[in-house]
């Protein structure tokens, strides 16, 4: 079924068990993201030290694939640079918007080549983007009072 | 003439086609715009092909019948709500419509009927669509009158118990709907009517989610602002309506060509209502086509379009009764209701619910429906919604608890 490419086992896995899930005390950016069209809700803490992302930590609600997306970033862009983030993040973005010709480098994205199915369903690409938009945010945020630091 | 949902089905072309390899179409989003008969794509397309001209200006043949249609389209969706054609005003949609009213009584001279001033007060209700609430909220800002609402019950009801707390002396407006697009409440107009027209408010009413299903008569419902969207109404997008015994009073919103009486370099006076409301070259086809949607359902009769609809209502919402873990956001009982229901089914997202839904050829509405502030409320970030019209089935009824079914076992 068409619909096993959208939800792969990984996804519903995070879904279930989302790893980072819980607002750091502490954090260099903290942004709200949400999605107007749904109502899809994410809250997302930023800390950084060195040039180097050191934790992403969440809160939210909404469906499955977005809080299964910001769970897969909150842990695959922690220990990167500010600039391997924003690479991972570009990939992601355009596997999102690929309506289905690419797979996803798993080198690069890991567990989110799993959501590679979502870029066939349109009306779901804003769900998995919601976290990565809001990380992108915190990280400019980060940049721009600390640079970087 | 018996209803016979068979026939009405075949007179509506999108119901020919599969969905989702081979599924059929089961359409249970209606509340959000509802498909379109034959007559009405015809009728829209005839006009392009035969009679397409500017109306209301023009010395020549095709301008007569353009005029002639859509001066026609207004006496049909007069007649269709028990008004005048003058009280008829098209506008571009629903939204539109209140926009209109909101704007133009933010137009209005200090001291006269419809000026708002920071003593004076705009009643809504928690369960407004978004439409029927911004437009007030940005009147309320720009002029200083206050905003105030009635709420929402648990079981998804207005909560009149402080009507006259709520509509004092000095409210001037009360825009509420009169069937709520998420929990399918119908509203206590009556009493509502009553307390707004002794402190001397005027009322607005959404009837967006009403007048494509029951029938409607302005004179009987007592408002003084009556608007629907076309295309809920089975007619096209573009073209929604706007009725009021008040309309000479009001200011325009637009303006421009063809709604002017004079214009001199300095100033310029209107033309007299519905035109002073109708700025511009309007939209001609799509209100032919609304006529023609008004005609299919005068021909149908609305009476019989509610007595299904009602029925079917009731048959939906014991078929979801006995989904396990299934809680209808709304009332259950039938008393005041129409055929749009929301719910949550246990833990399940409703995008993923409508996602897998989908799969199975029912379309429904997820989400905050526009109207966020009633969904928060009543405690759910989103619900699924299924709304029904004149065109559906006990059989769609099914698909649905079959897809729901279905589901609870996917996402298990």
């Amino acid at each position: 079924m068409e619909l096993d490419s959208l939800y792969q086992e990984v996804i519903l896995d995070h879904y279930k068990h989302p790893l980072n899930k819980g607002l750091s005390e502490t954090y260099g950016a903290q942004v709200h993201h949400v999605n107007p069209s749904c109502g899809d809700e994410v809250t997302l803490n930023v800390t950084a030290e060195n040039g180097l992302i050191k934790s992403v930590t969440w809160d939210g609600v909404g469906c499955s694939i977005s809080q299964a997306s910001v769970s897969i970033a909150s842990d695959l862009l922690v220990n990167k640079t500010f600039s391997e983030a924003d690479a991972i993040v570009d990939e992601f973005t355009q596997l999102m918007h690929s309506k289905g010709t690419m797979q996803g480098n798993p080198d690069v994205l890991d567990d989110a080549v799993a959501l590679a199915g979502v870029s066939k369903f349109p009306a779901r690409i804003k769900c998995a983007l919601l976290g990565w938009m809001a990380f992108k945010d915190a990280a400019v945020r980060i940049k721009t009072t600390t640079g970087g630091e | 003439m018996a209803f016979n949902v068979a026939n009405v089905r075949k007179d509506f072309p999108i119901f020919e086609r599969t969905i989702r390899d081979g599924k059929k179409l089961v359409y249970l989003d209606s509340g959000a715009t509802s498909q379109k008969p034959l007559s009405v794509i015809d009728a829209e397309s005839n006009f392009y092909k035969f009679h397409n001209a500017a109306v209301h200006r023009g010395a020549h043949q095709l301008a007569e019948e353009a005029t002639d249609a859509y001066e026609g389209a207004r006496l049909k969706v007069a007649n269709f709500i028990g008004a005048r054609e003058e009280q008829i005003v098209f506008t571009k949609g629903a939204t539109e419509s209140l926009n209109l009213v909101a704007y133009a009584m933010g137009n209005a001279e200090p001291g006269t009927r419809f000026a708002l001033t920071s003593k004076d007060k705009i009643v809504v209700t928690e369960m407004e669509h978004h439409a029927n609430l911004i437009p007030w909220q940005q009147l309320a800002a720009r002029t200083g009158a206050q905003l105030s609402w009635f709420e929402v019950t648990p079981d998804g009801r207005l909560d009149l118990s402080n009507i006259s707390s709520v509509i004092t002396e000095n409210t001037k407006v009360v825009a509420l709907t009169h069937q709520s697009n998420v929990l399918g409440t119908i509203i206590p107009l009556e009493a509502i009517v009553a307390r707004a027209h002794e402190v001397g408010a005027v009322v607005v009413l959404d009837a967006c989610q009403s007048a494509p299903h029951m029938p409607i008569d302005v004179k009987k419902l007592d408002v003084d602002f009556l608007v629907f969207s076309g295309h809920k109404a089975l007619g096209p997008t573009g073209v929604g309506v706007l009725w009021s015994s008040l309309l000479d009073d009001l200011p325009p919103f637009l303006y421009g060509g063809s709604m002017i009486e004079t214009v001199t370099m300095t100033n310029a006076t209107w033309a007299p209502a519905p035109r002073k409301f109708e700025a511009g070259v309007p939209n001609m086809a799509q209100a032919v086509g609304l006529g023609a949607a008004v005609d299919y359902l005068t021909d149908l009769g609305m009476n019989n379009v509610h007595s299904h609809e009602v029925a079917l209502t009731k048959y939906l919402i014991d078929k979801l009764l006995q989904v396990p873990d299934l809680k209808i956001v709304g009332p259950t009982d039938l008393d005041s209701r129409g055929g749009t229901v929301s719910f949550t089914v246990g833990e399940i997202h409703p995008h993923d619910l409508g996602q897998f839904v989908d799969s199975q050829g029912v379309a429904v509405r997820t989400g905050h429906h526009c109207a966020w502030p009633l969904t928060r409320k009543l405690g759910v970030p989103a619900t699924t919604r299924a709304s029904l019209y004149l065109y559906n089935e006990e059989s769609d009824c099914d698909a649905l608890f079959d897809a729901i079914l279905g589901a609870q076992k996917y996402f298990a």
